[in-house]
């Protein structure tokens, strides 16, 4: 069986999904299985969505009776996870971007280290005359010169990515109640809790752990409270003309602090945990993307925290440039790296919630 | 590695539903357990790991049942399948007992769900496992682990032996090698004879080997077999087995649940001669789809041909297969194997026995043919809108009905008493309960009841 072509994946995904269609036995683990009872044949686009549906639980592969060495070697998390990268190399422009960064740790790192390289020559080279804390390494025009476009375009692309998307999902009008139904369910991640809410079968074989949840929304929430700490920074610059540095009892670092230390732990134990898991249950050749971007997530709290803690000292210049590189580096990544999961996975929901509610197969 | 050499409290022979709930009460009652599983790890938990439910009584609405379903109404729903044949004692034990397996397999770690879409006329009576058998399988299997409770994978039992009223040691092969287990206790869980083929054909002749079997190739009966052969009493109709009709093209075993195919009531069906030979709308599917196993062996060749037209293909579950498919009924015959003036025949004499009249897919409609020698007696529409599909049937083993007999206390039998330590549980045993017929979801609860009961006594005896 290979997982090559597009073609070939979902061709797969839907071979195996028209089997799970048949049985129905988990139903009650996520949404995926509710969604597909709709339907009795699988258009590209309707895959597609189930795909970005999928949490890569892996539920419905412990307590599935045809895997391997059954001949129909079901696979569901894999083939949906295959599915699901495909989509997102093959709706974002430049594709090959994606292909390069979704797969290749290598690439996300060797881009680090240039983004360092080019950080280190700007704190070298282009040091303001004046200013203060990292003012004084970095001018705050400059940074805003090149973080203005390193955050926008991306969130452009991404955006595109989205409009394709919906295009080849087939997705309806979009209202605020499918909007907050699939906000929701991002908060609490409903769909990797099992169904029973005892969690998912992500790293220890068939037993129920909650463990990758709690990380995932460490970080998630973590992620948000930084970035909540940056815009609060932003709007106390422009609109309170409060420049940084900020103290400790100042939002920027009530909500970056704990944020980072969120991040931080979040990452080590997304790591730990992939470091566990079974890779032929996911998409087992953008492992190493995957894992270089939890390892970049990392990077982004550390050096921040690092930042705080090196206040006033000599490291700061150095630091500076290692924490800017690597949010350099998440945030142009971000329509090309594992990143882009977040946005696919809430459209998804929200196209599942403007759906008709699945209704029984009759019998 | 395991100690074979130690004598454990007790053996369980089989690794399905019945022999983990017999070595989880008997593990948690203190005694030393051993499971022998005769598949491979990959393969474990039997046909338990194909099912979807149990059949649960409950007097009031207890998660995830609704409703109330009491034991009178239980019994009555079994007598109705069975046509009798039903130790009533037995049968009232299981089904009072099945109240409290519910909290007990919860407490066990077993994950319910609401009704699955397609099943709601079950949602009163039957319990759904969250992800299925096997994940209540998986389940167990972690309890017990949990519990100090050794398992050996690829360990076949081939002989039980008897001494006198007592059993002393089981000769099994694991991973083909020789062994000899020594226990106190026994209990044997490991299912029916329907893998194996020689033994069905022996029952029902040469027909049986054109059978598909539903479930797990390891339930062979070599432990039911060597157990009649020193004298057990046996029970049940050896010649009887439960076999539904499956789509041709499902594996030889293990196809399992996806190989149902519900298209019947909506369908003509005819043999390998064009001809119609049984009433298709006859009842409702759930009340009518264990017949037609039957009525497919009965055929030449074993072997049925379901078609259906354009109006009513989206009015039953998705197959796992897709249907053959053609804008002709020529076209359909060719690429089915079936003769195309044949079957024009058949199908234009059906059509012009049809009356117009109100077509109800899920209630029985009485739209009835007139003048046909078999009638179809409710949904009965012209096929007369391509396309058209068919799709092959063939009957599906699910279970054999003969067994060992066994008393209220799951121990076994024979001419000269019962044997002091051999208990027996789930499907190598249902014959003492259900004689023929099946009712859906009864399978598990024999199982998980007489399991418990046989790892109680197990533990009793050897405490
Ligand atoms: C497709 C399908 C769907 C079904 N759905 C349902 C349902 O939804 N609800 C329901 O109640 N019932 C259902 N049934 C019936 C149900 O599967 C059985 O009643 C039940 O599983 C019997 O449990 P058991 O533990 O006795 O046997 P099994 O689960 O079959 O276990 C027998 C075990 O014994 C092992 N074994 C066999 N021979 C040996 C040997 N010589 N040595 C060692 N080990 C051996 C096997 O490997 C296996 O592990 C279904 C059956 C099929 C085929
Ligand atoms: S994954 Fe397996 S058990 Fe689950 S619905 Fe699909 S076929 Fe059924
Ligand atoms: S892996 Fe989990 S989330 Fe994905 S389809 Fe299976 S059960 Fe659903």
């Amino acid at each position: 069986m290979s997982l090559d072509t597009p073609l070939d994946a979902t061709a797969e995904a839907r071979r195996q999904i028209e089997i799970c269609n048949a049985c129905r036995y988990c139903e009650g683990f996520c949404a995926v299985f509710p969604a597909m009872t709709r339907q009795k044949s699988f258009a590209d686009g309707d895959l597609t969505q189930l795909a970005n549906l999928c949490h890569n639980c892996r539920g419905c592969y412990y307590s599935c009776q045809y895997t391997e060495p059954h001949e129909f070697a079901l696979n569901i998390p894999a083939a949906l996870a295959e599915v699901r990268v495909q989509s997102w190399e093959r709706l974002s422009r430049p594709r090959a971007l994606a292909q390069v960064f979704q797969t290749q740790g290598v690439a996300i790192a060797g881009l680090a280290v240039v983004a360092m390289a080019w950080f280190i020559w700007a704190l070298a080279w282009l040091k303001p005359a004046g200013g203060a804390g990292f003012y004084a390494h970095l001018s705050h025009n400059l940074l805003v010169a090149v973080f203005m476009p390193v955050f926008l375009l991306p969130l452009v692309v991404i955006a595109a990515s989205l409009r394709a998307y919906w295009r080849e999902i087939g997705g309806g009008r979009v209202r605020l109640a499918h909007l907050l139904t699939a906000l929701g369910q991002a908060a609490r991640m409903t769909n990797l809790s099992g169904g029973h809410g005892e969690g998912c079968n992500f790293e220890n074989g068939d037993r129920y752990t909650d463990r990758r949840r709690v990380f995932h929304q460490l970080m998630m929430y973590g992620f948000l409270l930084c970035f909540a700490a940056t815009a609060s920074g932003t709007l106390m610059h422009y609109l309170l003309d409060w420049p940084a540095p900020y103290g400790v009892l100042t939002p920027p670092k009530l909500l970056g602090l704990p944020g980072g230390v969120m991040m931080v732990i979040g990452a080590a134990g997304l790591a730990a945990l992939k470091l566990r898991a079974d890779p032929a249950l996911g998409a087992a050749r953008v492992w190493g993307g995957e894992m270089a971007f939890i390892l970049l997530l990392a990077a982004v709290a550390l050096t921040g925290l690092a930042l705080f803690a090196a206040t006033g000292t000599g490291l700061v210049g150095a630091l500076l440039a290692l924490h800017l590189a690597s949010v350099m580096v998440l945030f142009l990544l971000m329509p090309y790296s594992k990143m882009v999961h977040g946005f696919f996975r809430l459209a998804a929901l929200v196209a599942e919630a403007g759906k008709p509610r699945p209704v029984s197969g009759g019998e | 590695m395991t100690d074979l050499s130690a004598t454990y409290d007790l053996a369980v022979v089989g690794g399905g539903n019945a022999a983990l709930c017999a070595a989880i009460t008997a593990a948690e009652a203190g005694a030393r357990v051993l499971i022998l599983e005769g598949a491979p790890k990959t393969y474990r938990g039997g046909n338990s790991r194909h099912t979807r439910n149990f059949r649960c009584m409950h007097r009031a609405p207890m998660d995830p049942l609704i409703g109330s379903y009491g034991e009178d109404e239980y019994i009555h729903d079994l007598m109705l399948v069975t046509k009798g044949k039903t130790d009533e004692s037995l049968a009232r034990l299981a089904i009072r007992s099945s109240e409290e397996c519910l909290p007990w397999m919860k407490a066990h770690g077993v994950r319910f769900q609401p009704s699955l879409s397609g099943t709601l006329s079950l949602g009163r009576t039957n319990a759904f496992f969250l992800g299925g058998g096997k994940a209540l399988v998986n389940a167990y299997y972690n309890t017990a682990q949990d519990l100090g409770v050794t398992v050996l994978y690829d360990a076949q039992v081939r002989h039980v032996h008897r001494d006198g009223d007592r059993i002393s040691h089981l000769e099994v092969d694991i991973a083909d090698q020789p062994v000899t287990v020594n226990a106190r206790a026994f209990v044997l869980a490991s299912g029916g004879f329907q893998a194996d083929l020689d033994w069905l054909a022996r029952a029902w002749g040469p027909a049986a080997r054109n059978f598909l079997i539903r479930g797990t190739p390891y339930n062979r009966g070599v432990v039911l077999r060597d157990m009649l052969d020193q004298g057990a009493d046996s029970v049940g109709d050896p010649t009887q087995c439960h076999a539904v009709a499956i789509d041709g093209r499902a594996p030889q075993y293990d196809g399992g649940i996806v190989t149902r195919l519900d298209c019947v009531p909506f369908s003509i069906v005819v043999n390998k001669h064009c001809q119609r030979f049984h009433d298709e709308g006859e009842d409702v599917w759930p009340k009518r789809y264990a017949i037609w196993g039957r009525l497919v062996a009965a055929q030449p060749d074993q072997v049925g041909y379901a078609l259906i037209d354009a109006k009513s293909i989206d009015l039953f579950m998705p197959s796992v297969f897709p249907p053959v498919k053609s804008d002709t009924l020529e076209g359909l015959a060719e690429q089915m194997g079936l003769d195309q003036q044949a079957l024009r025949d058949t199908v234009d004499a059906f059509n012009a026995a049809c009356r117009p009249g109100r077509f109800h897919p899920t209630e029985l409609d009485g739209l009835a043919t007139e003048g046909l020698p078999t009638p179809k007696t409710n949904w009965g529409r012209p096929l007369d809108t391509p396309p058209f599909y068919g799709y092959q049937l063939r009957p599906g083993v699910t279970f054999t009905y003969l067994g060992l007999r066994v008393d209220s206390h799951a121990q076994v039998h024979t001419a000269e008493g019962p044997i002091r330590n051999l208990w027996a549980a789930g499907e190598i045993m249902a014959g003492s309960i259900l004689g023929q017929g099946y009712l859906a979801g009864f399978g598990m609860t024999i199982g998980t009841v007489f399991g418990r009961i046989a790892g109680k006594e197990a533990a009793a005896h050897v405490a």
